[in-house]
């Protein structure tokens, strides 16, 4: 059972000028995390405002649990949670103020909203703070409350938009531990991120979307399998860089790739673990002790940039600059 | 419906909560009309000849209070702008509330503000000489009077509000439709005194028939001086009525349909 489909949305802005999403497709399987993976403007958002019931788009189709989004937004609205980039809670009210303001705008009873409320607080490790308005909370206590709010229902289907963008190390680290627990609670989740590092970690499926559409889906794993297989790579003194060449083609059938300042010796193997084995025993019968030696599987970053020609990092700040650039020259 | 009236209730709630979380929300909101009425009592009470029983500051205060109602407009499009940028108007929308009540409870809660600032601004009047001599019935309508209008207004506001989407911008955009509106009126000066062109402009204006109609329902025959002859100065009551209902007619159906919109940018 799918628990969010998109199909072919495409939404434009600037009476068609900017084309945000260029016939999107997507979908989740139930009790599963996807992970929308791409750049700034690749169309992360756009997508999640669709599904969430806050944008129209210009054609396609999307369901939340089975509901025609764009035909009955308020029956979906009943079942998701959003939380953007932006802690969207109000500043000046405090934590407790807060969650009781919207699970109220849920319908729940005044009683109902006060145990869900001191729940939460505890569950996401504000009771603390429940009392300070939020504009005295730290970035990643926001994000945590803005979560919190969107799971007052208990949700059927959970957006969260770039939920980490802009917290520091710590904050991530915090956000990351929260959100596992969701998805051990088995909450259906679309998560967007432009941090490869993020997807691995919370998704079980990756979707890389760059200029409105989908470019690549799977697992993290398959997605690298897709970009190229492991590499053996071996680093060794000087004096020693000939001998384990030879070793290293024996295990491998491909090109042999030498750095010389690294003294990296490395090479695609198909055999993987076995390959490392082999190659390890070659070594120390000859008396080589490599300074390192591992395979290598390729990084989401790599993915990244096998499929897009750019890495995704240096992508953000060209978007940066022509935006600025556009607004400057209007 | 029930939802409805709760929805609202719940951000109306949110609104008066917001001012005892932030004591100086309510503070600034009140004292910078209670500064208005200080100066303009004592900075021009003494050169303006109103010919007036009780002086200048008895045709004041009805201009003060609709002034002041009159800015409703601001702070209604300044609050929605930052709700907009903050993206809790985003989050208001994926919820399953009915699409007109955030800003009607928005609407509510800065109308509900205004009885607060009124209050206080009466009973500084009050202490710098100024006396109704209308009926306790009188001044209570003229009271409600100043509220309907300042929800009217703050109609104009939710459509600023969400037009612009940033609190900056918000604020300078209203201050260029309010102070011409209340300046370019009867509220302080009298109208006679204006070029001709301008005199018709200030006489047609809500703000001067509001601001007339107070000055009758508390007790004052004098409308400083000689008038254009213009209908609305005539019937001020009547014509601040019709121009309510218009505002309230074209800007309520239009706010709510730019807040069903608001992210449809």
């Amino acid at each position: 059972m799918k628990a969010v489909i998109a199909e072919n949305l495409v939404k434009t802005y600037n009476k068609g000028s900017v084309k945000a999403l260029d016939g999107l497709n997507l979908d989740v399987e139930e009790g599963t995390v996807l992970g929308v993976l791409g750049p700034n403007g690749a169309g992360k958002t756009t997508s999640v405002r669709i599904l969430a019931t806050l944008l129209s788009p210009d054609s396609g189709r999307a369901f939340v649990a089975g509901i025609d989004v764009l035909k009955h937004p308020d029956e979906v609205r009943k079942i998701i949670g959003l939380s953007g980039q932006y802690a969207a809670v109000d500043e000046t009210l405090t934590g407790w103020d807060n969650l009781i303001m919207f699970g109220r705008l849920y319908h729940l009873s005044a009683k109902a909203a006060k145990d869900r409320a001191v729940e939460l607080l505890e569950q996401f490790s504000l009771t603390d703070a429940a009392k300070r308005p939020i504009r005295t909370y730290s970035g990643g206590m926001r994000r945590r409350l803005d979560l919190a709010a969107s799971l007052i229902i208990r949700p059927k289907v959970l957006f969260l938009d770039e939920p980490t963008t802009g917290l520091d190390p710590r904050g991530r680290q915090d956000m990351w531990g929260v959100i596992d627990d969701l998805v051990k609670g088995g909450v259906t989740l679309l998560l967007t991120t432009q941090y490869l590092e993020e997807a691995d970690h919370l998704a079980d499926e990756i979707a890389v979307i760059d200029h409105g559409k989908v470019i690549a889906r799977g697992t993290s794993d398959s997605l690298k399998r897709e970009v190229g297989g492991e590499r053996l790579e071996i680093v060794v003194e000087n004096e020693y860089v000939a001998a384990v060449k030879e070793i290293v083609a024996k295990v491998s059938g491909g090109a042999i790739n030498v750095d010389e300042g690294l003294r990296q010796i490395s090479a695609p193997v198909t055999t993987g673990s076995k390959a490392l084995i082999e190659a390890a025993k070659m070594l120390d019968e000859q008396g080589i002790h490599p300074l390192d030696i591992g395979l290598k599987r390729p990084s989401l970053d790599d993915v990244f940039l096998s499929l897009t020609g750019h890495v995704a990092e240096e992508k953000v700040v060209e978007e940066d600059l022509t935006t600025k650039g556009r607004r400057r020259g209007k | 419906m029930i939802n409805f009236i709760s929805d609202a209730a719940v951000i109306t709630k949110r609104q008066l909560q917001q001012l005892t979380r932030v004591p100086e929300l309510l503070l600034f909101s009140t004292i910078q009309p209670i500064m208005f009425v200080l100066l303009f009592r004592y900075v021009f009470g003494g050169s303006i000849d109103t010919g007036q029983p009780g002086g200048y500051v008895q045709l004041l205060m009805p201009g003060i209070f609709v002034q002041t109602v009159a800015f409703t407009l601001a702070g209604t499009a300044v609050g929605l702008a930052a709700d907009m940028q903050k993206g809790l108007i985003d989050r208001f929308r994926s919820l399953p509330i009915s699409r007109s009540a955030v800003v009607i409870g928005r609407t509510l809660g800065d109308g509900a503000l205004n009885i607060v600032v009124l209050t206080a601004m009466g009973i500084t009047g009050f202490i710098v000489g100024w006396r109704p001599t209308s009926s306790v019935f009188e001044v209570i309508l003229g009271f409600i009077f100043l509220l309907v209008f300042g929800f009217a207004m703050s109609w104009i506001g939710v459509l600023i509000g969400l037009s612009v989407r940033e609190e900056r911008v918000a604020t300078n955009a209203t201050f260029i439709v309010v102070f011409p509106l209340t300046f370019l009126s009867n509220a302080f000066a009298p109208t006679t005194g204006m070029p001709r062109p301008l005199q018709y402009i200030a006489e047609w204006n809500p703000v001067s028939t509001m601001v007339a109609g107070c000055r009758e329902l508390f007790g004052l025959e004098n409308q400083f001086g000689a008038t254009a002859g213009s209908f609305p100065s005539e019937n001020p009551l009547q014509m601040s009525i019709v121009y309510m209902i218009l505002i309230m007619a074209i800007f309520i159906p239009l706010s709510i349909r730019k807040y069903n919109n608001a992210a449809k940018k």
